[in-house]
């Protein structure tokens, strides 16, 4: 059995701390992605559970062992590269190999391994070309060979996907999750885009600046963002944020803006708000739809007249951008059509679905 | 267009093509002339002077056909075959100390953080000196009556009485070996060197958690991955040391008794002390033989070694 657990791991590289004593459990067989702009410590993290960089306080287990000062061989991990970091002098067949040739495994044992995983990823008609001569998409799936040939207990992912073009990368995010159904094994994922972290992960670890500031199924992070990072951060487009202040009128809560707009405060966040705060208020583009082109809103609405700047159809549906009490925003426009610049809608705005945050700490009103 | 135009354009297309091809010739001719005066004139003279009994005291010998007299006459020479055995044995001791030794060096200075530069180009102090001086200083540290050597051995009550380094048949050609060892390790610690900082680190990574320990990484990653560089190494100081020549004529003058008598060493003699060009030549002529076989054989390892490295990041 396979858990990770991480406790009060700090890493410092001389005096600079770049991770602050994170503490996570990840459970047997769970696909987890931490996920985070770059510098925000999720490599060092990755890294730190593969041995590969030294853990400065804190300690990490894998299974019941704690491994902190177990070498990455005896730590019973596979590790997949951003760079492939196949071995050019070899063969196909030999890296896929290579690492069971060094655990000393009989001849025809390493043969049908190898042979397995080349057929869990397709690449039976590649075995004796080198790696020069394969295409990214090729290489990437060697090295992910090589990683299951050993039936390690865990598998670390390491921006796997971001040195390939944007189709690719679709299809190979498909395949890895299918390899997961397949091997079932615990992996931890690293990635800074939180496309791959959404549609992969069992639960997603959003990681800033060496913390980690939320963990949760990739709905919950959607749907329930603590703080105002994690909601600009998670989903795409990203969250619309306002800043605002609490006002009282005909005796229910507003938020008002600048230009005295204002728009109702959720009922299930009247009695956390109180008169005068200064609170950031944030909506997904899902949530603000032209009329005639949205969704039913379940709960309460706000009537919005909104002028459109710029229209950027997606097919299915447009993004519309729109300028609201000074900021820019993003609507959604299901069914569209042609919007010329300059046009006047009417958009009714989900409240119930909106956010609150502090604008002082940034935390959820509603958690 | 009209059966005349076609006929005209067909006679004109290929005269113009003709132009067009001969461009680069001309562009290239003063390097060709360069390299056909200096280079490919002499060794061609070269070349019919080993037919001949040219000697160059007597210069009408230079029409005296020999034929193959010079190479029957090297063939049966014990003399030459004891140099060209004693040459390539020389080339494959040299060659393996200077590559562990420069693969060792490189290692190490890989691994110093501070200081580094400053390391690296005291590491080369010793290619920067003529061979000659590097053949006096040895000749002097090895003297048996005045050497530091003996000195430092007799002070340090290591060793009784003067050792006769550069005279003792075994240990002049060991004393030799150490000259040209310490005068060249650098291009092999050098090249390696190289190899290390263009070395990726991702594979590196990715053998230590496929298991190995830090000397099956060193085994099975890093060595494969310096090898094409220490070929590089190699064909490079095979060249410098089968023509070998100053180091021992300042240090041996090939003695005693021929006892460290190489290839460049014998024909010098027999050229210039012995007067005997067309013999030397053909002497010459044998040797670049070994040359080119060494070169070549380094080249198919470099491009096999390549094979694998081009294009893989």
């Amino acid at each position: 059995m396979a858990a990770i657990r991480i406790r009060d791991v700090v890493k410092n590289y001389g005096k600079l701390e770049v991770v602050h004593g994170i503490n996570l459990d990840i459970a047997h067989n769970e696909f987890v992605v931490l996920v985070g702009p770059s510098g925000c410590g999720k490599s060092t993290t990755l890294r730190m559970i593969a041995g590969l960089e030294d853990i400065t306080g804190g300690e990490i287990f894998i299974g019941d062992r704690v491994v902190n000062d177990l070498p990455p061989r005896k730590r019973d991990i596979s590790m997949v590269f951003q760079n492939y970091a196949l071995y050019p002098h070899m063969t196909v067949r030999e890296n896929l190999g290579f690492g069971l040739k060094i655990a000393k495994l009989a001849k025809p044992v390493i043969e049908e391994r190898v042979n397995e995983a080349a057929a869990i990823l397709g690449i039976d008609e590649l075995m004796e070309r080198t790696p020069a001569e394969l295409s990214g998409g090729q290489r990437q799936r060697v090295a992910m060979g090589r990683a299951i040939v050993r039936h390690p207990q865990v598998f670390l992912f390491d921006e796997p996907l971001s040195n390939l073009d944007a189709k690719l990368r679709v299809q190979m995010r498909t395949e890895i999750k299918r390899l997961h159904q397949t091997v079932r094994t615990t992996i931890v994922y690293v990635t800074h885009d939180q496309v791959e972290a959404m549609t992969l992960a069992d639960r997603i670890v959003v990681m800033k600046d060496g913390y980690i500031e939320q963990v949760g199924s990739p709905l919950e992070v959607f749907e329930h963002p603590v703080n105002t990072f994690v909601a600009t951060f998670i989903g795409s487009p990203p969250m619309n944020m306002i800043a605002g202040r609490i006002v009282k009128k005909d005796g229910h809560f507003h938020i008002a803006f600048q230009a005295d707009q204002t728009v109702p405060v959720a009922a299930d966040l009247a009695r956390t708000v109180t008169e005068g705060q200064e609170v950031i208020f944030g909506f997904r583009a899902d949530d603000l739809m032209p009329d005639e082109h949205a969704m039913p809103i379940p709960g309460a609405s706000s009537r919005l007249r909104l002028k459109v700047d710029i229209a950027e159809p997606l097919g299915t549906e447009t993004i519309l951008f729109c300028n609201f009490a000074g900021k820019d925003i993003q609507a959604k426009m299901l069914n569209p059509r042609p919007v010329p610049p300059g046009e006047v809608m009417d958009f009714s705005l989900a409240i119930d679905k909106a956010h609150l945050f502090d604008a002082a700490s940034g935390h959820n009103l509603r958690n | 267009m009209t059966q005349a135009d076609v006929a005209s354009t067909a006679n004109i297309r290929p005269r113009r093509r003709r132009r067009r091809n001969l461009t680069p010739f001309l562009l290239l001719s003063p390097a060709i002339l360069v390299i056909l005066f200096v280079v490919l004139l002499p060794l061609l003279f070269s070349f019919y002077t080993s037919f001949t009994g040219y000697r160059l005291i007597k210069p009408e010998t230079l029409y005296q056909w020999v034929g193959f007299q010079n190479y029957q006459r090297i063939f049966a020479d014990k003399n030459f075959w004891a140099a060209f055995g004693r040459t390539v044995l020389f080339l494959t001791i040299a060659l393996n100390l200077e590559f562990l030794l420069g693969l060792g060096i490189a290692l190490l200075i890989n691994r110093i953080t501070w200081g580094q530069r400053a390391l690296r180009t005291m590491m080369m102090f010793p290619m920067m000196f003529s061979p000659i001086l590097v053949g006096y200083q040895f000749k002097f540290i090895f003297n048996d009556n005045i050497g530091i050597l003996n000195n430092a051995l007799q002070a340090l009550g290591l060793s009784e009485g003067a050792i006769p380094w550069l005279v003792d048949k075994y240990l002049a050609m060991f004393s030799i070996l150490f000259a040209e060892i310490w005068m060249s390790t650098s291009v092999f610690a050098i090249l390696l060197l190289a190899g290390l900082f263009a070395m990726p680190r991702d594979p590196l990574e990715a053998a230590r958690v496929d298991g190995c320990n830090p000397w099956q990484v060193f085994r099975h990653i890093t060595l494969p991955f310096l090898m094409p560089f220490a070929f590089i190494a190699m064909t490079i100081r095979s060249l410098d040391v089968a023509r070998a020549y100053d180091i021992v004529d300042v240090m041996t003058g090939g003695g005693p008794a021929g006892r460290t008598e190489l290839l460049w060493t014998l024909i010098a003699r027999v050229g210039y002390d012995n007067a005997r060009m067309g013999q030397a030549n053909a002497m010459a002529y044998i040797s670049i033989l070994l040359s080119i076989a060494f070169t070549y054989y380094f080249f198919t390892k470099l491009i096999a070694a390549r094979k694998y490295m081009g294009g893989a990041d």
